[in-house]
Formats: structure tokens, sequence, C-alpha cells
């Protein structure tokens, strides 16, 4: 607040946008806590801290969603209220959302001047939309063909028609909600340079996000939210990653992953010439080799969609495939009888699934009973011959709650009812401790705030140092670079070939992920 | 009589049959385009239809049947818009509900009103939509100036004559306002604002929502089309096709509607098609009761029972790809 107010002074202009003092309850939870910024315009300024921070409650006020109980919101330095998303757009704020708000099967010039139409017919709306597109288009980098449909268009193209959208109404504060979510290194680069066009012509820019590296290098202030409360507001190049982080968690947080060297031993997993075609006919995976030794993480790197899925489908047994993969020298069945989940169990493959919701956990059914899962076949949990015994899982689940510190640690809890990244600790607390020969990790730390993300990678290098092998699969470059002790690269269902993570960075990797090939790869 | 004239009769039959279903077929494009499901079609159609002959027969005006029988139907739809827009409930639950209460309110109220044995009188008179002759057409008055049958009179005339005469002309009012319904559908649809929301409202909400757009009063919008869409279906079926209200007569049309907006992949014209392909089954299962192929007889129960079995087969997923609106079934909740 007081760092907010010397800017004001200091600057000719009033602030695009200032918030003063807004609160917003729900119910018991104060979800945004006497809340004050004020944000130049032409500037980029970016709003960071942890799921659940309350980032997200403080745009929807912004935008019309919701009321706040308390405070002001001035818009160019008068007062405005905004009691839904068409006073919003009146009052220029443009909102690109984490999740699109597209219609799929609509053209994008269909898109783009829904809810925004010139007169009751479409015709006319849709030719000028067409000319103003064009110059948009020019003005911002922003090509995008205005007569495509949604559905045939990339996420980083969708992103830039949600964009498109907000300029069409004539939106000169932007608000971007987790806009790199989605994209691939290249693609949040196109973003970044669209947005820094966009300030140099004037436009004010808000970005939202959890992700460090993007408010060093793109924002010129920076906001840090820390349940419901702003905690800080400071210049970008005052300040440090490190400084962030300890704003955004409240403590010291590690942001390197601390561990020692690997010491490889035997081969765990052995892949050779796997094949895989999924229901639609499609070949997903095109003669995969990869070997995994023991006491070693292996992270494979990609771009979302070019096979890494299925690839940990096959070997958590729920995708049928061709090729050999063996398993300490034995091959496992990858057709028959034995290619399910439990037989994978049984061989000593743990698997934290890539999507927890749809493959990790019930929703609707309690944290205990989401624990025992999958193993619920083991001695322990029997009673006698016909009856299992619900107690002891009881037991054991709030034993594991409690030591991975999983919150609340209450077993009887739903696990729709735990955040992203307490249901990830349940999955990681049932899988991890089965003392399996090879752990299956897919996308450990999506949508998981960066206390539990320091928690979980803390886990698993402990499994390896264990002596165990690891697989993971991540979107997330970072993440790779940090936990592998060797990468490989996939792109549309080939190994694009191998780094050693000390003798890479992003921007190589980056260019075998969008299947430009190195020196000495095949 | 020639084979050719036969062909014109059952495709005029066919047109007459097909026009409830293509009314309420385009009742359940509207109310589905805009993301709510409407299985209530069948017990709309049946209310209007007892409406509609009720008032018919007791003020013996078919305006006013008609007018009563559309606010019976749309009433009914504001029941489905509560109860699935406001309330959140279950879409397909509500539908059900709705056509149990009309299948067992029709009835009652026609033996209170009436004690007919659960119909309403015979409709005559004014009390009916009477077919229109349109210009050039031979019809009674040409028969008599001639002095011979209207029959004899069309027998003779030329091809472009009977086909006029025979399958274009001599309908109800209904009949025509049907058939204008459908390119005024996909005007509405695909050429004005309203539309464009429409059908956005029925495959992302949050995308209308977020663009400042009611996306409530819209689907509201969208039951009170249906709604009279599916009025003047029961309306023609009580007072066009037939006279009167009988029991059940709907007779499972709004599943046969549902399943030709399944068919026409929810779009206005390939709507008119397929309504018009189940019409044109009940008229041939009606003209040949038995077809004798040879020693081995069709019966007429498997005649009758055609419209039903092809509905099945296109349920079953025989037409390709028909990609129903995305967002149809849910109910809109704002995210956080």
């Amino acid at each position: 607040m007081v760092g907010a107010k010397t800017e004001g002074q200091q600057a000719t202009v009033a602030p695009a946008i200032e918030l003063r003092g807004i609160s917003k309850a729900f119910g018991p939870v104060q979800a945004n806590k006497d809340i004050s910024i004020s944000v130049q315009p032409g500037t980029i300024h970016g709003i960071i801290g942890e799921n659940g921070a309350g980032k997200s409650t403080l745009m929807s006020i912004l935008y019309g969603f919701y009321k706040a109980d308390e405070g002001q919101i001035f818009i160019h330095g008068e007062e405005t209220q905004i009691p839904d998303s068409q006073a919003a757009i009146r009052a220029g704020i443009g909102m690109v959302f984490q999740h699109f708000k597209l219609v799929e099967n609509f053209s994008v010039l269909e898109n783009v001047i829904l809810g925004v139409e010139d007169g009751a017919m479409l015709r006319p709306s849709l030719a000028k939309a067409r000319k103003t597109l064009k110059s948009l288009a020019d003005e911002y980098e922003l090509h995008v063909n205005p007569e495509a449909l949604i559905e045939d268009l990339g996420v980083g193209t969708q992103q830039r028609v949600e964009i498109l959208k907000a300029l069409y109404r004539e939106a000169d504060i932007l608000i971007l909600d987790e806009p790199t979510g989605v994209l691939t290194p290249a693609e949040a680069d196109h973003l970044f340079r669209i947005l820094n066009g966009l300030r140099d012509q004037g436009k004010t820019i808000i970005l939202i996000t959890h992700k460090l590296r993007e408010i060093m290098e793109i924002t010129d202030t920076v906001s840090v939210m820390r349940r419901g409360q702003m905690t800080a507001t400071v210049k970008t190049k005052d300040t440090n990653p490190e400084e962030l982080a300890e704003l955004m968690v409240g403590r010291k947080v590690l942001l390197r992953v601390d561990k020692v060297p690997a010491q490889p031993g035997e081969n765990v997993l052995d892949i050779k010439n796997l094949r895989m075609v999924d229901d639609h006919g499609v070949e997903r995976l095109k003669g995969i080799n990869l070997n995994v030794r023991a006491g070693e993480i292996l992270g494979i790197a990609g771009v979302s969609g070019n096979g890494q899925s299925e690839l940990l489908e096959v070997l958590g047994g729920y995708a049928t495939a061709t090729g050999e993969i063996r398993i300490n020298g034995d091959p496992i069945d990858l057709t028959g009888k034995y290619s399910d989940g439990r037989s994978r169990r049984e061989r000593g493959i743990a698997h934290v699934p890539e999507d927890r919701q749809e493959h990790g956990l019930i929703m609707n059914f309690p944290a205990w009973q989401n624990i025992a899962f999958g193993y619920h076949h083991s001695e322990e949990f029997q009673k006698n011959a016909l009856l299992m015994d619900n107690a002891k899982m009881v037991e054991i689940a709030q034993d594991k709650m409690d030591r991975f510190d999983v919150r609340p640690p209450i077993p009887s809890l739903e696990a729709k009812s735990f955040s992203g990244g307490n249901q990830q600790k349940i999955v990681v607390a049932r899988e991890i401790e089965r003392n399996p020969d090879l752990l299956l990790v897919g996308q450990p730390t999506r949508g998981v705030d960066i206390g539990a993300i320091e928690f979980i990678h803390k886990q698993i290098i402990g499994l390896r140092d264990q002596g165990k092998a690891v697989l993971l699969v991540s979107v997330e470059l970072e993440e790779i670079l940090s936990l592998s002790d060797r990468i490989a690269v996939m792109f549309d269902g080939h190994i694009m070939g191998e780094r050693m993570p000390d003798q890479t960075d992003e921007r190589e990797l980056g260019l075998l992920m969008a299947g430009v090939t190195g020196e000495g790869d095949s | 009589m020639d084979l050719f004239l036969t062909i014109i009769q059952i495709a005029d039959s066919g047109l007459r049959l097909a026009t409830p279903l293509l009314f309420a077929c385009l009742a359940g494009l509207f109310s589905e385009r805009a993301g709510i499901f409407d299985i209530g079609l069948e017990g709309k159609i049946l209310v209007s239809a007892f409406m509609s002959a009720a008032i018919a027969a007791v003020t013996g005006s078919v305006w006013l049947g008609l007018l009563c029988g559309i606010f019976a139907s749309i009433s009914f739809s504001a029941v489905h818009g509560i109860a699935s827009i406001t309330f959140r409930g279950n879409q397909l639950i509500s539908g059900v509900a709705l056509n149990f209460l009309a299948s067992g309110i029709t009835v009652l109220a026609a033996q209170a009103w009436f004690s007919q044995g659960g119909r309403t009188p015979p409709l005559m008179g004014e009390g009916r939509f009477m077919p229109i002759e349109l210009p050039f057409a031979l019809g009674r008055s040409d028969a008599e100036a001639a002095g011979v049958p209207l029959r004899v009179l069309i027998d003779q005339a030329n091809p472009i004559q009977q086909i006029y005469s025979e399958f274009i002309s001599g309908h109800t009012i209904l009949v025509y306002v049907a058939l204008l319904m459908v390119p005024l559908s996909w005007f509405v649809l695909f050429r004005t604002r309203f539309g464009l929301r429409l059908r956005a409202v029925g495959e992302n909400p949050a995308a209308v929502d977020t663009a400042g757009v009611s996306v409530i009063k819209l689907r509201y919008a969208s039951m009170a089309i249906a709604g009279t869409l599916c009025g003047l279906s029961g309306v023609y079926l009580a007072t066009g096709l037939g006279a009167g209200f009988i029991k059940e007569m709907s007779a499972g049309r709004g599943y046969i509607a549902l399943a030709a907006l399944i068919f026409a992949k929810w779009k206005p014209v390939p709507a008119l098609g397929a309504t018009f392909l189940f019409g044109l089954l009940e008229a041939i299962a009606n003209r040949y009761q038995n077809i004798d192929l040879g020693g081995f007889v069709i019966p007429v129960q498997f005649m009758q029972a055609l419209p039903y079995i092809l509905t099945v087969v296109i349920l079953a997923g025989f037409v390709g790809k028909s990609v129903a609106p995305k967002a149809g079934g849910q109910p809109y909740v704002k995210e956080r």
C-alpha cells in the first residue's frame, strides 16, 4: 500500500487501475482482505501467489463476477462500479481466462463478435469484425485466420483469439490468468512478445501466475498474495525469485532441488520397439526404446500429446501395445490377461497418473478408501476370507496423511474436498511406500502449489536414493531439468534424443520438443 | 390408378403425417441448441392437443383452440425451464415427469369435462383447420363445374397439375406454417445475433456469460420458442390431422421427433428431410396394411412398427457422426 502510494504520486497520470481496501468473504473464508494495489498505465503488473491465495477472486471482482464486500475500484482515476461483466467490458477491462471461454465449433470471427454484435443481423457484424481484426492483427502481430474454427486451432492460437476478443471490445486493461499453463516454451515466448507489444502501445496488462520465471522475465512491477492478503508490491528489477517465493509461501523455499549425484545400478525398465495404436487408429508410439536404471530418475520432456501419456498408460497397464517391455529382465504381458493395473503393481510398478482426478483418485470417495485402492487386495487390508478390514485402512490412511502432511489430515473427507496439492500428496503417499522397483510419475506437480511441489519432489528423490527407478513425465521443463538424472525428449511418438541435464538447456530441449533433431540424434 | 399418382398420394399423406413431427423436431432443435435436453416434447404435444381440441369443442373456434394449445405447451415448457434452468435440476427427469403428467392429466381432464371416456367431442366446421385449396389447384368447385368426380379430374390432369393439386395444395394452414418454419429457423439460428448467442449457449455457456450476455434469459427464450412450436405440433394433431383429442394421441411422436433431430444433426433443413422420411413410413404403413411379396405377407404390425424400428436404428448410431451441442443437459453454474 505504501509503495503503491508513492508510485502514484510520482507519476503524472492516474493509475490505470487502483484498488483500495478490497475485501471479499465466502462464508467464513476470507478470500480477499483489505487489498490495495495501483497499476500504472502502459506497464505489465504481475500478481503472484499460491493456489488459493485469492488471486482469482480478486480478478473475478475486477471482471464483475463477484461483488466486493468492501473497497473501491478506480479506473483511470475514476471510481467505477463493476456489477457484471458487461460493466467490466465498458470500463475497458478484458480478461483472458485460464480455461478459454471460446465456442469450439464457431469460427474465430463468431467468437470475437459474440456479445458485442452490431445489430440483430450477423452479416454486417461479421464484415466489420473481419476488417477490425485485420488491423488489430497488423498492429499487434496477432495473426489468426478469422474464418478458422476454434477446434482446429492449437492452444496458443486459441489464446490469441481470446486476446483479440478483448482488444475487439476495446479493452485497454488486459488481465491474463495463468496464461502459460497450457503453452509450450516457444508459444509462451510468442505470447510474451505479444504482451510486450501491447504494453508498448500503451495497454496495461495484469499477469496472474504462479511461475516465478515469468514474473522475472516480463513484468515491471509485481504484487505477492498470500492467504487473501497482499503481502508486498515491488519493482521486478529490485527483487529476485528467492525473495518472491519466500513472500508467497511465508517461509524459505528451496527453488533448486537439492540432490546428490545419482548412482545408477542395473536396468530396471527396458523398453524395446514399443508401438501403440489408439482407439481412433492413430499410431501414438512409433517404436520407443528406453531404459531406466535403479537409482536413477529418467525425465521425459515433450509438449503434451506427443505420446508421453500413452507411454504411461501402457506401462501402467491400461492400454495395450506391441513390442517388448522388461522389468528386471523379465518381459511383461502387453496385450493379454496380465496387462492390467493389478498385474503391473504385482510386478513392482507403482504409478502416479498424469490426471489424478481421472485416474488417480475417485473424487467422491473418502481419502482412506483412495489410499487403499489398487492395493486393497493386499494381506494387511483383509479381516478374514470375506471381509476387508476398514478400520485398518483408516488407520493406515491416517498414518500416511500425517507423515505426508496432507491437509486437513482427515481420512473420512472425500477426495474432492482436498486442494490439488493435497490430492496429489494422497496419491503419492499411496504409491511411493509400496516399495516399488519402478515408479511412474506423470505431471507430479500440475496444479500443485509451490510448497507442495517442494515436498513431492523430495519424496521422488528420496525414492531414487533408496535405489529405485523413476520414470518422470512432465511438460514443465524446469521440473524435468531439476529432477532428472537423464532426460529423453519425446516428439510425435518417437524419442528424439537423450541428454544429460547438466549438459543441456531449455533452448536445446525446446528444439527437440518441436521435432528439430540436433547433432548425433537419429 | 397409375403408380405415379399413388406415389404422389403417399407423399401427400406423408407430408401431413410429417407435420407434427416437424414442429416438434424444430422445437427440440431450439431447445437442445440452447443446451436444454427436451425429452418432454411428447408431453407438450399431448397437452397442447388436448387443450386445443377442448377449447375448440367448447367455443367452436379453432383459433381460440390454437392459442390455448400453445399456451398449455408453453406452460409445460416454463415448468421444464424453472426445473432445469433456475433450479438446475436434471433435465431428463424433469422431461419424463412432464410426460407422465401430460399423459395422466389430459385423460383425467377430458373425462371430467366431457365424460366421453377421456376424449373430447369430435370437432366440426370452424372447430377444425380445413384444407386450403391453392390457386389453380383442382378442387371440389372444379369437379362440380366439370360435372365429374374430383378423382376422375385429377386422374386425367397432367403430372405437374397432379403434383400441385395432390401434394402441394389441399393442406391445412398449419402444414404450410410448418414448412415455413424450416427456413425461418435456419435464418434465426444462423443469420441473426440471437441465433449466434443461442447456439453459443448450447456449446459453451461460460463464453456467453463472460461476453456479458445472460445465459438464463437465452435459455428461457429457447424454452418459449420450443413451447410454441411444440404447441403447434399438438394443435395440428388434434385439429388438423385428427378431429378431436383421443387418449395418448401423440403416440410417441415426441420421441420420434428427437430421433429425427439426431438424424438431422441438429440442423433445420435436414430436420425437414428426417421428419418427412418418418412421415412417409407412416403413410406407407397406413396405405398398405398387408404387403404381399408373392406368398410371403408382411404383416401390418411390422409396417406400423417401421417408424419406431427406424428410430431405434437411428439412435443406435447408424447415421454417422452426429455431435450434440456440447453443453446439452448441463445446468450452467458460474465458475469461481
